[in-house]
């Protein structure tokens, strides 16, 4: 169905450019994050990536700790590749997309101990923070998994504790206690066509790609998750070269994350 | 007496008075209410004697026959093919229509037009229920090699194309690129990767900007600021080529 | 002790500050977003589209489909759980009835219009904030339209009657409440939504209605100001 637009593409990036004239490693432009733009939310934020825009939205739960870690809260990532954000997206429960993309933010925070879960510990063996991060896109133009994870970061930093009176959270209460994210994980999607390498893809390149490895991780650029895509293989040259990609492309989402 | 209440080439919302009084004419896109004129969709208004009628500036493409299009073939059947056409609609196109050669029965028709290949295509029939015919015999109708397809505000095709050719013209013209510009807002584009992205933002700009006078004048400011060459005004052709 | 003052130190008749932008999703063939005081929708138009399973298909008229959803952390309290609910469905079905009768699909037999109402943060009035924003798309969307589709919450908080009102007016508790959310058609003033829960008189209901015709008038006003600006001359 695409066999066109993928040779199109692929001739492009032997000039070094793609259908939006941008070089292969270049993200769109601008690359933007809000944060507390939800008050109903205890954090949130939205990030803009070219025409892509996603928003993520921090709520706080008390529940009980897992018996094997009794003084350790946790995180649950949640999202809805809403309709409204992409003709192709349909009503309905989560498909696999949205699965995927949900769990590889939830590694990218978990695996680099952004959060501290014994932070997230009231009462030891009773009561722990449960932080819910939820994901809706607004506008998918493309690459929402940087967007997202970029978008979970900057609303896990923007969070705030409400006020706990005998057990119960008063919603509407937030103390000045701030959710303590230690670890600055994001996430860089490179995506290989033919013997290319790029990243930031566009839907329409999303549909052409052979294969994708988004990599995850810190300012010291230690790896804390990865996730390859796609149905074809990635030799070891390969990975390598994207992790690198990732690594350094990372640096300059952190730096629109600090702006 | 009656009296307009709006501007010409002002921009109306659903459920704008127009017009009061029966002096003016209910055209395209209004209705008459009482002795009110109401704007009946979002549009420019375009007042021409007694006359008002609205514009559209958006929404969907809606098939009408005779209109050239590019489609893409998403089904092969026995004796012809399916296609999407960028509208709410999808049409046939039957192995009569679609070659002058002689086609055995049965035959494997893919070897013409396979699913995924992008066609230009005329309409030749639209049923009241929306079943839609189209041809590839005819000049300038043909499947379509290499290059890409965009997709722009149908209702700004006129523009794009220009009076009589001309717009499409200066692009080419300037930029080296073959283009097709399809009436249901796919564009088709070829050419060197950097003068094909000026084609394409060329387009871009007639599309958020053609509403305001002097365009032809800052198209081709545009496209020769980007070539770093004269552009030459185009000149006047058929649509299609 | 009488409600004399509003907890928001609005007027009765005073709507809160209202926030609309038409276009803000490129991907929809119609899109906008519509915020009132702290309850915020985005909407998005596709369509008209091919329509399946093939049963749903109305061969005189392209039909309309309004789907509205609070994202999980639009609420002030505990997370929404995501998915459909009785509540997002019976809302979802009203907004479909609300703006049903501006609209005009018998170009487009066999086909189907969706409409996504998404709220990213509600204190009350989300279902009219919905309207509004998808009213708004539609007429971006290009689709024939007899008019737009205001709509408001009216209401009674203890003996006074009064507009938009906010949670702590729905949540008052030292005298009766009603909670009237009303859309209309401001071109003929017509009802295209109306609910009503609470306690309310014949006439005190009559003069509610007359407020939010008055008070969708103004909105209409908005929703028309955001319409032409994204289409005007720069």
């Amino acid at each position: 169905m695409y066999n066109e637009l993928r040779s199109h593409v692929l001739k492009l990036l032997k000039a070094d450019t793609r259908l939006d004239g941008r070089r292969a490693t270049e993200y769109r432009e601008p690359i933007k994050v809000e944060q507390g733009i939800i008050c109903t939310a205890e954090g949130s934020a939205r990030v803009t990536i070219g025409g892509t825009q996603v928003m993520v939205g921090v709520k706080l739960e008390i529940g009980e700790p897992f018996p094997d870690r009794p003084d350790e809260g946790t995180i649950m990532v949640g999202a809805e590749l809403l309709p409204l954000s992409n003709p192709d997206f349909e009503l309905g429960p989560p498909s696999i997309q949205a699965v995927e993309l949900a769990r590889v933010v939830d590694r990218g925070i978990r695996e680099s101990k952004a959060v501290d879960f014994k932070s997230l510990c009231i009462e030891p063996g009773e009561k722990v923070w449960l932080v819910i991060i939820d994901i809706c896109p607004i506008n998918d133009a493309g690459n929402l998994f940087d967007a997202s994870a970029l978008a979970a970061l900057a609303a896990l930093k923007n969070t705030r504790f409400p006020k706990v009176e005998d057990g119960k959270i008063s919603y509407k209460e937030k103390t000045n206690k701030g959710m303590k994210v230690v670890k600055d994980p994001v996430s860089v999607t490179v995506c290989k066509v033919g013997d290319a390498l790029i990243v930031d893809p566009l839907t329409e390149e999303e549909k052409i790609i052979d294969a994708r490895l988004t990599v995850a991780s810190t300012a010291d650029g230690t790896l804390c998750a990865l996730q390859k895509g796609g149905s074809m293989p990635l030799s070891v040259e390969d990975v390598e070269k994207m992790v690198a990609i990732g690594i350094s492309k990372g640096k300059e989402l952190r730096v629109a994350l600090e702006r | 007496m009656g009296k307009l209440l709006i501007q010409d080439k002002e921009i109306v919302v659903p459920g704008e008075i127009i017009a009061e009084g029966m002096d003016h004419l209910p055209g395209q896109g209004t209705y008459r209410e009482g002795d009110k004129i109401i704007a009946g969709r979002l549009g420019l208004a375009n007042v021409e004697g007694r006359a008002v009628k609205l514009i559209a500036l958006s929404g969907r493409y809606i098939p009408k026959r005779n209109d050239t299009i590019i489609c893409q073939v998403i089904d092969v059947g026995f004796s012809g093919w399916r296609v999407e056409t960028n509208s709410a609609y999808s049409a046939m196109l039957s192995v009569k229509d679609a070659t002058s050669e002689f086609i055995r029965r049965g035959a494997d028709i893919t070897h013409y037009f396979n699913v995924g290949d992008y066609l230009v295509a005329k309409i030749t029939n639209v049923t009241s229920q929306k079943l839609i015919d189209i041809s590839t015999k005819g000049p300038g109708l043909r499947k379509l090699h290499g290059g890409r397809i965009i997709q722009v505000n149908c209702n700004k095709v006129p523009r794009i194309i220009g009076k009589a050719g001309s717009m499409v013209s200066m692009i080419k013209n300037a930029t080296g690129c073959r283009i097709t510009v399809g009436q249901n807002g796919l564009v088709w584009l070829e050419g060197e990767p950097k003068s094909e992205y000026i084609a394409i933002e060329a387009i871009r700009k007639i599309e958020q900007e053609a509403h305001l006078s002097g365009l032809t004048d800052r198209v081709k400011a545009f496209l020769e600021e980007k070539t770093g060459k004269k552009v030459e005004p185009g000149v006047e052709e058929p649509e299609l080529r | 002790m009488t409600y004399s003052k509003r907890l928001n130190d609005r007027k009765m008749d005073e709507l809160r500050p209202i926030e609309a932008k038409v276009g803000v999703i490129e991907r929809a063939d119609g899109s906008a977003m519509f915020k009132i005081g702290n309850t915020w929708a985005y909407a998005s138009v596709y369509g008209p589209r091919n329509l399946y399973p093939k049963f749903m298909q109305d061969p005189q008229s392209g039909i309309l489909r309004v789907n509205y959803n609070m994202m999980p952390f639009s609420g002030s309290g505990e997370r929404v759980r995501p998915g459909a609910n009785r509540r997002a469905k019976e809302i979802s079905m009203v907004s479909e009835k609300a703006l049903l009768p501006v609209l005009d699909l018998k170009e487009f037999p066999n086909s189907v219009v969706d409409v996504f109402i998404e709220l990213p943060q509600t204190e009350a009035g989300s279902r009219c904030a919905g309207i509004c924003a998808a009213s708004m798309a539609l007429a971006d969307a290009g689709l024939n339209m007899k008019d737009l589709v205001a709509a408001v919450s009216v209401g009674r908080v203890d003996d006074k009657l009064l507009v938009d009102l906010d949670y702590s007016e729905e949540a008052y508790e030292d005298g009766p409440v009603a909670d009237i959310p009303i859309a209309m058609m401001p071109q003929s003033g017509k009802i295209t939504l109306l609910q009503m829960d609470g306690e309310v008189t014949k006439e005190d209901l009559r003069k509610a209605i007359g407020m939010g015709k008055e008070a969708c008038g103004r909105i209409y006003e908005v929703m028309k100001k955001a319409l032409k600006e994204k289409y005007e001359v720069q």
